[in-house]
This record gives structure tokens, C-alpha cells and sequence, in this order.
């Protein structure tokens, strides 16, 4: 038996685990142990994680391509020549009809970081098409354009979660680690036993609310107004950071004028957060010696989602929690690889390193390293929802590649979006599973997954790290770098595509130094040797780099050397010398040293060209969609601890399956009473886009005029049938967490048969389901 | 050139209307004119700026991209040919007109409250402006006792600033008992004990017929000849909305000056909001209605929103001033519509903590309430009230949190 060390397919945390290979003959190749000492888990692991090498098992999977040769056909195996050759042909076919940009392609925030690069490349270089975006785009774009307004610099937390424990007072924002990330839930466990105060924010009373020593519940869209009572009442109670403010920051004046717009009692009517609690909030929050804003989904999914979290980071810079040792505003990130896929070239609009794509430095330099005339690259394209928005129409994107997401599930109003799937003249899917949008392709290729191949990937840290191969995958399964590096080939691009995940990390290295997001001091060996490395991480010192990278030197995750004796599994790298424990720009070795990496950012100055955090003079406004008389309730998303995002993956798994068999409505004890539903009977909640039916949970952890569905499922239960695809004009960020509804009870029978909710209800017959028992109509 | 809206003031109506405006998208040139010598600020704050809370300088408020004038009174219009005129005798041309000159306190007919000259009398303020706050607060500093005339929200306020300040205060007001426009008698007695605690008296029923003084405040008489000293005094005796403009202009002008829902006066070209704005009868007079009626404005003028209508407003009375913590909206005093027998009273009283806490239902509808003391459920219950959602028989729920369901 041997045992390889790797880490999660799944979350942003990228907990380390180890993979065992299991006698010949057992249903999966390897299974997962236990591998204590990497520091953002400690060897705790989730359930997804523990049962993480049910998918390698060939029973859940994909192994072998397949084609659909009508419209309306059946999906055939055929061998990979075939398979790319129809890819290859479809792509571009359609750009010989309709131009470049009529051929789009869709990525993943699971994809490792080498799969992210070498698809924006071949977007760029192989299609030349502006049209790329990933999905990414639905979990991290407002904290990430919210992170680069204030800080010049986006990555999830500025420090490494073992940080948060030695924090005196943490603010979750919309964040439910207790169900999204269980592992991580230590760290606030350790937080509150060594003092520090957590404070949860949240329309719901989560599992992590319960732990919190103030839980506040204003309804879903109205965290922006709370951030600018908060900070209202900081400079109410005389409790400003008036020396960071003046040495650290810009924009302030402004801010204050923002907050004084918003006074506690006007806060508290559009919150419902009673003015007390705002008081305690802001009092244990501004008088904590350390602090910290985490936020995660819950704020950031909103048309506004860009200015809430500049006005969580605008309580931070006031209070001067920001910049300094177990302070900061940081994002809960959300994909395996959200992190690092949106910093090399995944997006419409940037370039590997965290670049720009319409400066010309950046497009110069990232030519150059591809051997390409930069006036041949594409300029910005649509984001995620535009271009899923535009597949098959006029002007818009008539081929699709599309690698590791399925949008059929996750992507706001989801039954139109399923629609313009089926109007492409052309869709490939690369996946591991065979996902409701793989079902729609015309090519499927089944991809090698994450214990199968080597590659990194950038967790909510911005700690670059290695998942490295275990087990060889099946027969008749390629690794998406091959299939780039085949496609790239008919497409006559001979050179450039390798399939060797270390090279094209090399090259990547090499695209990205000088960028904000520096990777060519990161080597695989070090990453092996280090427990991960903090991105920025110049190849040499002083040269390149961005202005944000002056942090300290200790490792990060192992910064429990630096004098706490409880670390558990903490290396005690930080002080153990020649890894730069004191090294603002890069170790105390001298010249010739490595760049030790940044787990801590802003330490000395932040990544904006004058060093200064600059504040954001932001308003609140409502949702784009409030409840009304027709729709008088909020319907809010999220997840559930057994099943991740789409759910293309943990569906299959059994155990998890268990666990979670399906969707849900969860709602108010007094809501059920006016509709007259008990547990566990159909509701139909609709939207002005869609229908959804799922079985009603009845529990007061939920605000009454607030239903919740998780999102992980297709079919009649899919909650982003009803979610609404307004835009964060800033992040183009679609409103998954808030929107109108209606909800009545669904009558039996309407689960298993109704409609896939698919179906446009704009013409929906007016109170067909009503129950009609109370006088205004029961339903709500 | 761009098109120019004028807007006539620059308080927290213009202020809001302003930052909408532009945050909204919207392109014309906007110019506040401002009478006063600052730029706007958050008139909520100013009970809390003399205390001392707030720094006077700190409660400035966003107006978007907006040109702001100091200063500058505009003292006449001309609808028809879209111009306005200046103090200074300045003329500027507009293509919408944006009166939102807010209100005047109210002076009451006292004798001795002006000195000869024609100015009030010295130490007599009314709490209007942040000019007010900085007089207020010079003169208690050497103040050895305050009276109040007034004993409405803007009263109350005053008092528990300048008691907080150290000073014994004296509230005298006609009514029955205090606030009695968003309190009823229970509520407005809890109030009093309240303020009792923190050294302020109340004289109800009661009215000041006289101010006493040589050049300076030395007390105030009332009518049932009791003499009050006092070396401060301020006048809380509501406000009144200020219409000279409008009215000269010719616009049609009731209380305030009316307008329709799309907050048209009764000219083209000219629109009204905030505490000048007279909507379906109704003058308000608090900022919550007064920032609806902005942004519905704002949506209209900058294109975002040409269809919006401003329909009117469900105010809630929300009084938070330390330890002094109330919330109201509605018909609370059910004495008032007795004659109606459909109405449903719940009530909560609570005389260790001195909380106080009312529903008025029709039907299973909540139609007026009152927090006070304990506004744990102040979320829920304005929520309902505001949203106007039918309630389950028996909602305890919105009065208390605990094992209410």
C-alpha cells in the first residue's frame, strides 16, 4: 500500500488529506486517511472529503466520450479521436459562420490552476475568442471587486485561517461554515475559547449562528444598510481609528458622509436589527484590540453585492482592523480553485498573474510569454451570465466549450438558461459525470479528477498548493490539459498546449511574474516542502512583484511558531530562521534567499499605488427585486453540509446522498400555519421565472417572511429556477440571494410529475394552487 | 449644455435627493441652493451633536456630485420662465425646479419672547439648525437650569440632551401627556418617569404664558402664574412647513405645497419633497417620508425610474436618545376611535423593567403600535406594519421575544 499526500476535490479550503490505494479488487482505487499536520485542517474532514474516492469508482462516472449525431438523438460512445475531431469541428464551424467571438467557452472554479491557464490561453491564443468566463463569476467576483477597490490586490483572506483563533472579535457575514465548510469551524471554535468574540450575520440561525455570542437576522439584501449602521455608530461612539485613518487610509470624509446617511434608527427600519443590538454589535466589534470581517456568499450574491463588502471593509479600515496581525476583512471563499482560477486568465477580463486584459503592459507581457503578437489577443468578453445569456442568439456566442460546471443547476434563473443551451448550434462538456448540461451536449468527454492527476490549486488563503496523483485513471478518461492540448492541435496550434501539468505550470510561473497574483517563486517541490506557498511569491527579490506583497515572512498556516505552545500540527516554521520569519519584501537570506511568500498581506502598506486602503463612500439600496402584494416573500439559497454546489458530484455519492436525498423548502412555523402545510409536504414556491416544488421544513431557525431552498439540485426542485439574474454593475455578480416568491402548498402528486421548472411561468394561470382558505388567499 | 435642475434648499431632502440622483445615473446638472452657510448634514443627529456625540462637523451628508450654494437664499420664482432669483439679486435659469425648503420652527405666542429689536430674547433657541446646537451648547455651559416649551418628540429630545449635559430640565407642555401625537397616555407616563430618572420634570396641561428676562432669559411664567427659572430656553413647539416661496410663485399651496404622486406641484417643471411637501393631505414632517419621497424623485428626474409614483408613507415615531427608547406608528390611542368596536388591543406591561408595549388590530391587521422600553421586537413589528401582512389571532410574537411563537 503506498499513501500519497494530496488534498479535498471539493471547498476553497483544500484540506489536506491522504489517499491510501486499497487491495486489488476494491470498488475504488484508493481511500482517504487522515493527514494531521496541514494546517488549515489538522486532519479534520468533512463528510464530503472522507467519502471524496466514491466518484473514482467507475460506476458513478464517465469513461468513455460520447456524441449525439441529431439534435434530439442519443449520446453514443465514439473514441476520442472522434470525440475531439466533432469539438474541434463544432468550434470551429462556428466561427467560420458567425466569427471568433460567436465561440465561447465556460470554466470552473474546480478546475486546478494549470487547467484555468491553458484554457484562457486556449480561449485566446488556439479560439481568439474574447468570449471566456467561469463560473467563478457566481461565487467570489463582488468580494474580489470589492477587495481591489479598497486594497489594489484580491485574495480571499489576507492572512491564514489559523489567524481567525487569534482574533479578538470575528464577524461573519452571511457565512455558514458549520454547513459549508465544517473543518474550518475549528478555528472559530478556538476563537471564542481563547476570548475573542464571534458575531454571526445571518438571515438565518445556522449552525454557526448558535455559536455565535450575537447572532443579528435582518432579511436577505440588507447587509449593506447594517455594514453603514455599524460604522454610523463607531463614529457615533467616538470609537474611530483616527492615527490608521490618517496614516493608512484615503476616502474617509466621504465614507463618514455615507454612514451619517445611514443613522441607527433608519438602519434598524430597513434591518430590523434593534438599535440595541447594532450597539452591542459595533461596541464589541470597535473595542476588541484585534478584529475581523469574513464574509462569504450571503452579502456578496447580490446586484449590490460590490458595495456591501466595501462597507464591511469600510468598518475595518475605520476601526483600523486592517493591515495588522489578526486583523482584516477577508472572503470565505467558495470553489475548490475559486481563488486561482479567477487570477489566471478564467475570466473575461484578465490575464494570468491578475492582470489586466486591456492594459497594454499586461497584454505585452502575457504575448510574449505565449509567443503571440499582443494585438492578436481578445479584448474583455461577457461575464458568466451575460454569456450564458447570449448563447444562440443574434450577435451572441454559438459554440460552447464547457469544462467543470454545469449551469443547468447553478446558474441564476436556470430554466432559461437551460434554454439557450439547447439553441447552440454546437456544446461540449468536459466532466467527470455525466451533469444535466453534459446531458445536453453534443460532445461529453469523460475528464481524469483530482486524485487521477497532479495539479495545483489556490485555496481561500491564497496558499498555492499541490494536489498530486494517486491512482491512474481508467481507461477511455484524459485529463482536461490533454484535451486542450488535442483540441489546440486540430485547431492547428502545434505548440504551446502541453499536456504535462508541471510544465504548464512552469509556464504559468512565467506568465505571471511581475502580475499582482506572482507565482514564479512557487516551484512544485516547494509547495511539497512548505505546506503550500502564499501567493505573491516573486522568482527573485526585488524584482517585479506587486506593491501588496510586503507582508511578513512566516509561513502562514505554521505561524504557530511564533510562540504559542498549544499549535497543534503547527510546524513551527515561522521561527525556525531562513524562511524569512522578518522579511517585509522577501527573506532575511540576503540576496540569492527565496521570497519566502506573503501569508500576511498590508502588513506595511497596501497593494494600491499609494499604499493607503482607500475607503468607498457606499449607499444602500434595495434588492433589485423586493417582495410585493403577488410575491411577499424573500427566497434566499445556499447549501447544505452533504452535498456541494451543483451536486453533480456528492449526488452520486451514496452515503452523501443519504444524508441529503433532496431539495427542501425551509419555512417558519408560523408561515406553515397560514398556509396550512406540515412538514414535509409539497410547496410550490414560484418566481417571476420559474416554478420549483420541494417538500416544506418547518423550523424557527428562519425568518417568517424568509423561505430558504439549497441550490444542489436539478429537476422540479431547482432553486435557481426562481433566482433572479439582475447584475452587480461592478462585478456582474447575478442576485442569487434574494428575490421575490410565493409559496403555496403544491397538492399531492406535484413533486414527482410537475414540471422540470424549466418552464417560463410568466403566463403561470393567477392562483391556479391557491388554497383560498383565509380571506386575502392563503398563499404567500 | 446639460439640463439644470434647481433644487431650492439643501437639507436632508435635497441632500438625499441629490446623492440619488446621481447614483441613479442621472445627468443634469443639479445645484442645491442652501441657506444656511454649510453643506447639508443630518438634521436627526443634532440632539445627539449637543451632547456632545457627534462632532458638528462629522454629521455632513453625501448630495452625489450635486453644486452646492451656501448662503444662498433664493427669495423668488418664475415658473413660466423657469428662473429663480438670489438674496443677491443673481438670476439662474432651471428646467426642473425642486422645492424642498423644509419647515420653520414654530414660535408660539408668548409674551417676552422676542427682545426689543426684534431677535428672541438671549438664551431662547429653538433645535432646528447645527447653528441652534453650537448657541445651545454655549449657553449650558454656564446654565444652571433649562426649561423646555414643548413636550413633543422634538421636546423630549431636548430635554434628555440637556439633561445629559448636567443640566435640571423643565418640560412644559399643553397636552394631556407627552407626544401625545404618536403616544398614548400610558406610554406618554412611562416616558415621564423615565425622564424623571435622569432629572427632567414635566408640566403638563400646562403652557408657558411668559418669558422673563432682561435682555436675557431669567424664567418662564406659566399660565397658572407658577413662575419656572431658567437661564435657557428652548422652544419645541413643532415646526411649520415654509411655503412663502411657493406661495409667491403662485403654486398651489394648502399646509404645504401640494403636490401629486409623481410629487409634481402644481406648475410644470416644478416638484416638492420632503417637510414642505403636502402629498394627499398629509404633511409629514419626519425624514423617513421625506427620503422616500427623494428617491422617488430622484428615479423620476434621472430617467432610472420615469414611471415611479411616490403613493404615500406608513412613518413610524422612533425616539432612541440613551436610555429613552420608544417606537410608534399607527392609531395607538384607542380611546380616540372607541366608537369602533372592531379594533382589537393587546398590551404588555411590564412595571419592573418599565417597558410598555401596545397593538391595535383590525381584523388581522396591525393598524397602530407602541415599544417602549424594550424594542427587542421593533424589526418584526415595523416590518408588519409596513408590509401590512395579516397576523395569526394571537401575535405575541411582536411584543415579545421570549417564548412568544
Amino acid at each position: 500500500m503506498t499513501t500519497t499526500d494530496t488534498h479535498c476535490p471539493y471547498c476553497s479550503l483544500q484540506c489536506g488529506m491522504r489517499l491510501r490505494t486499497t487491495p486489488a479488487g476494491a470498488a475504488v482505487p484508493v481511500e482517504v486517511v487522515e493527514r494531521p499536520r496541514f494546517p488549515v485542517n489538522l486532519g479534520a474532514l468533512c463528510g464530503k472529503g472522507r467519502s471524496a474516492a466514491a466518484l473514482l469508482g467507475r460506476a458513478a462516472r464517465l469513461t468513455v466520450p460520447l456524441v449525439r449525431d441529431r439534435r434530439r438523438g442519443e449520446l453514443r460512445e465514439v473514441s476520442w479521436d472522434e470525440a475531439l475531431d466533432r469539438v474541434a469541428a463544432g468550434l470551429s464551424g462556428a466561427a467560420e459562420r458567425y466569427g471568433r467571438d460567436a465561440v465561447g467557452v465556460f470554466g470552473g472554479g474546480g478546475l486546478t490552476n494549470e487547467k484555468a491557464y491553458l484554457l484562457g490561453k486556449f480561449a485566446r491564443v488556439a479560439l481568439r475568442t474574447a468570449n471566456i468566463d467561469y463560473n467563478g463569476r457566481f461565487c467570489m467576483s463582488s468580494a474580489a471587486a470589492a477587495h481591489r477597490r479598497a486594497f489594489g490586490i484580491d485574495r480571499g483572506l489576507p492572512f491564514p485561517m489559523a489567524d481567525i483563533a487569534r482574533s479578538g472579535c470575528v464577524i461573519l457575514v452571511g457565512a455558514n461554515p458549520a454547513e459549508t465548510m465544517p473543518p474550518a469551524l475549528r478555528h472559530f471554535r478556538e476563537l471564542r475559547e481563547n476570548g475573542g468574540l464571534l458575531i454571526v450575520v445571518d438571515p438565518r440561525r445556522t449552525r454557526t449562528a448558535e455559536l455565535a455570542d450575537l447572532h443579528l437576522q435582518p432579511p436577505p439584501g440588507t447587509d449593506l444598510a447594517l455594514a453603514l449602521g455599524l460604522l454610523h455608530l463607531v463614529i457615533a461612539d467616538g470609537r474611530l481609528d483616527k492615527d490608521f485613518i490618517e496614516e493608512r487610509t484615503t476616502g474617509f470624509e466621504a465614507a463618514r458622509a455615507s454612514a451619517m446617511a445611514h443613522w441607527p434608527e433608519r438602519v434598524e427600519r430597513l434591518t430590523g436589527v434593534p438599535v440595541a443590538q447594532l450597539r452591542e454589535a459595533a461596541g464589541m466589534f470597535a473595542d476588541a484590540e484585534t478584529g475581523m470581517v469574513l464574509t462569504a456568499r450571503g452579502p456578496e450574491q447580490h446586484s449590490k453585492g460590490t458595495d456591501t463588502v466595501s462597507a464591511w471593509i469600510n468598518l475595518c479600515l475605520a476601526t483600523g482592523k486592517a493591515g495588522r496581525r489578526y486583523s482584516g476583512y477577508g472572503c470565505l471563499t467558495g470553489q475548490g480553485n475559486g481563488q486561482g482560477g479567477r487570477e489566471h486568465g478564467q475570466k473575461a477580463d484578465q490575464l494570468p498573474g491578475y492582470r489586466s486584459i486591456e492594459d497594454p503592459a499586461a497584454r505585452a507581457h502575457v504575448a510574449a510569454v505565449w509567443g503571440v503578437d499582443p494585438e492578436r489577443l481578445p479584448r474583455s468578453g461577457r461575464s458568466a451570465y451575460e454569456l450564458l445569456d447570449c448563447l444562440g442568439q443574434e450577435g451572441g456566442v454559438r459554440a460552447l466549450l464547457l469544462m467543470g460546471s454545469n449551469p443547468v443547476v447553478s446558474a441564476p434563473r436556470a430554466g432559461h438558461i437551460t434554454e439557450r443551451l439547447r439553441s447552440l448550434d454546437f456544446l461540449a462538456v468536459s466532466d467527470l459525470v455525466l451533469s444535466e448540461t453534459a446531458e445536453l451536449a453534443d460532445v461529453v468527454l469523460p475528464s481524469a479528477q483530482w486524485a487521477e492527476e497532479t495539479g495545483t490549486t489556490t485555496n481561500l488563503e491564497g496558499r498555492v498548493i499541490l494536489r498530486q496523483r494517486a491512482v491512474a485513471a481508467p481507461p477511455g478518461v484524459r485529463s482536461d490539459l490533454a484535451v486542450l492540448s488535442g483540441l489546440a492541435r486540430r485547431l492547428g496550434v502545434e505548440r504551446g498546449f502541453s499536456e504535462d501539468p508541471e510544465q504548464v505550470f512552469e509556464e504559468l510561473r512565467r506568465a505571471s511574474a511581475g502580475g499582482q497574483a506572482d507565482y514564479s517563486g512557487i516551484s512544485y517541490d516547494r509547495i511539497r516542502a512548505e505546506d503550500g506557498v502564499f501567493w505573491p511569491c516573486p522568482a527573485d527579490d526585488g524584482s517585479g512583484g506587486s506593491g501588496g506583497r510586503k507582508g511578513d515572512g512566516d509561513t502562514g498556516g505554521n505561524g504557530k511558531g511564533d510562540g504559542d505552545t498549544s499549535g497543534t500540527g503547527g510546524k513551527g516554521r515561522g521561527g525556525s530562521g531562513g524562511n524569512g520569519a522578518t522579511g517585509a519584501t522577501g527573506g532575511t537570506g540576503g540576496p540569492g534567499a527565496p521570497h519566502p511568500g506573503t501569508p500576511r498581506l498590508f502588513l506595511d502598506r497596501f497593494a494600491t499605488p499609494d499604499g493607503r486602503a482607500r475607503f468607498a463612500a457606499v449607499s444602500h439600496r434595495p434588492a433589485a427585486e423586493e417582495p410585493d402584494a403577488d410575491y411577499p416573500l424573500f427566497l434566499t439559497t445556499g447549501r447544505v453540509v452533504s452535498q456541494y454546489q451543483s451536486g453533480a458530484q456528492t449526488r452520486r455519492v451514496p452515503e452523501l446522498e443519504r444524508a441529503a436525498p433532496g431539495p427542501f423548502v425551509e419555512l417558519h412555523p408560523r408561515l406553515a400555519h397560514r398556509l396550512g402545510v406540515a412538514e414535509g409536504e409539497l410547496l410550490a414556491v414560484t418566481s417571476r421565472r420559474g416554478r420549483a416544488v420541494a417538500p416544506a421544513r418547518v423550523t424557527e431557525s428562519i425568518r417568517p417572511d424568509t423561505v430558504f431552498m439549497p441550490f444542489h439540485w436539478g429537476g422540479a426542485g431547482r432553486a435557481n429556477s426562481l433566482t433572479n439574474p439582475a447584475l452587480d454593475p461592478t462585478s456582474r455578480m447575478p442576485e442569487f440571494k434574494v428575490c421575490a416568491v410565493r409559496v403555496e402548498r403544491a397538492g399531492s402528486g406535484r413533486a414527482g410529475n410537475g414540471p422540470t421548472g424549466s418552464g417560463p411561468t410568466e403566463s403561470e394561470r393567477p392562483g391556479s394552487d391557491r388554497l383560498g382558505s383565509g380571506p386575502t388567499g392563503s398563499a404567500v | 449644455m446639460n439640463a439644470r435642475i434647481a433644487v431650492v434648499g439643501a437639507g436632508m431632502a435635497a441632500a438625499r435627493f441629490a446623492q440619488q440622483y446621481q447614483e441613479l445615473g442621472g445627468e443634469a446638472e443639479v445645484t442645491l441652493y442652501g441657506v444656511e452657510p454649510r453643506a447639508p448634514y443630518n438634521r436627526v443627529l443634532l440632539a445627539d451633536v449637543l451632547t456632545g456625540r457627534h462632532d458638528p462637523e462629522a454629521i455632513a451628508l453625501p448630495a452625489g456630485a450635486a453644486l452646492l450654494r451656501t448662503g444662498a437664499e433664493v427669495v423668488a420664482l418664475d415658473p413660466a420662465a423657469r428662473t429663480l432669483r438670489l438674496s443677491s439679486g443673481e438670476r439662474a435659469g432651471y428646467d426642473d425646479l425642486v422645492l424642498a425648503t423644509g419647515a420653520n420652527p414654530v414660535l408660539p405666542p408668548i409674551r417676552g419672547l422676542r427682545a426689543p429689536g426684534g431677535d428672541l430674547l438671549a438664551g431662547v433657541r429653538a433645535l432646528h439648525t447645527l447653528a441652534d446646537c453650537r448657541d445651545l451648547a454655549e449657553a449650558a455651559a454656564g446654565a444652571a437650569r433649562a426649561v423646555v416649551i414643548g413636550g413633543g418628540v422634538l421636546g423630549v429630545s431636548a430635554a434628555r440632551a440637556l439633561a445629559a449635559l448636567g443640566l435640571p430640565v423643565e418640560i412644559v407642555h399643553h397636552g394631556p401627556h407627552l407626544i401625545e401625537r404618536q403616544l398614548d397616555a400610558r406610554a406618554g407616563a412611562a416616558l415621564r418617569s423615565a425622564l424623571a430618572a435622569l432629572g427632567v420634570e414635566v408640566h403638563l396641561r400646562n403652557r408657558a404664558r411668559a418669558l422673563c428676562g432682561d435682555g436675557r432669559i431669567k424664567a418662564v411664567e406659566l399660565a397658572d402664574g407658577r413662575p419656572l427659572a431658567a437661564d435657557l430656553v428652548v422652544l419645541a413647539c413643532g415646526v411649520r412647513p415654509r411655503t412663502g416661496l411657493a406661495h409667491a410663485a403662485g403654486l398651489l399651496v394648502r399646509t404645504g405645497v401640494v403636490v401629486d404622486d409623481r410629487l409634481a406641484a402644481s406648475r410644470p417643471g416644478v416638484f416638492a419633497i420632503g417637510d414642505c411637501a403636502e402629498h394627499r393631505g398629509t404633511v409629514h414632517g419626519l425624514s423617513g417620508p421625506a427620503w422616500e419621497q427623494a428617491d422617488v424623485l430622484a428615479a423620476r428626474l434621472s430617467g432610472a425610474g420615469p414611471d415611479r409614483e411616490y403613493t404615500g408613507s406608513r412613518p413610524l415615531a422612533r425616539l432612541s436618545a440613551g436610555p429613552l427608547e420608544y417606537a410608534a406608528f399607527g392609531e395607538v390611542d384607542e380611546d380616540r376611535h372607541r366608537a369602533d368596536s372592531g379594533h382589537h388591543v393587546l398590551r404588555l406591561v411590564d412595571t419592573t423593567r418599565g417597558s410598555y408595549k401596545k397593538l391595535v388590530l383590525r381584523g388581522d391587521r396591525l393598524v397602530g403600535g407602541i415599544l417602549l422600553g424594550d424594542l427587542a421586537t421593533v424589526g418584526a413589528l415595523t416590518r408588519a406594519y409596513e408590509r401590512d401582512e395579516p397576523l395569526p389571532e394571537d401575535p405575541l410574537h411582536l411584543l415579545t421575544t421570549r417564548g412568544a411563537r
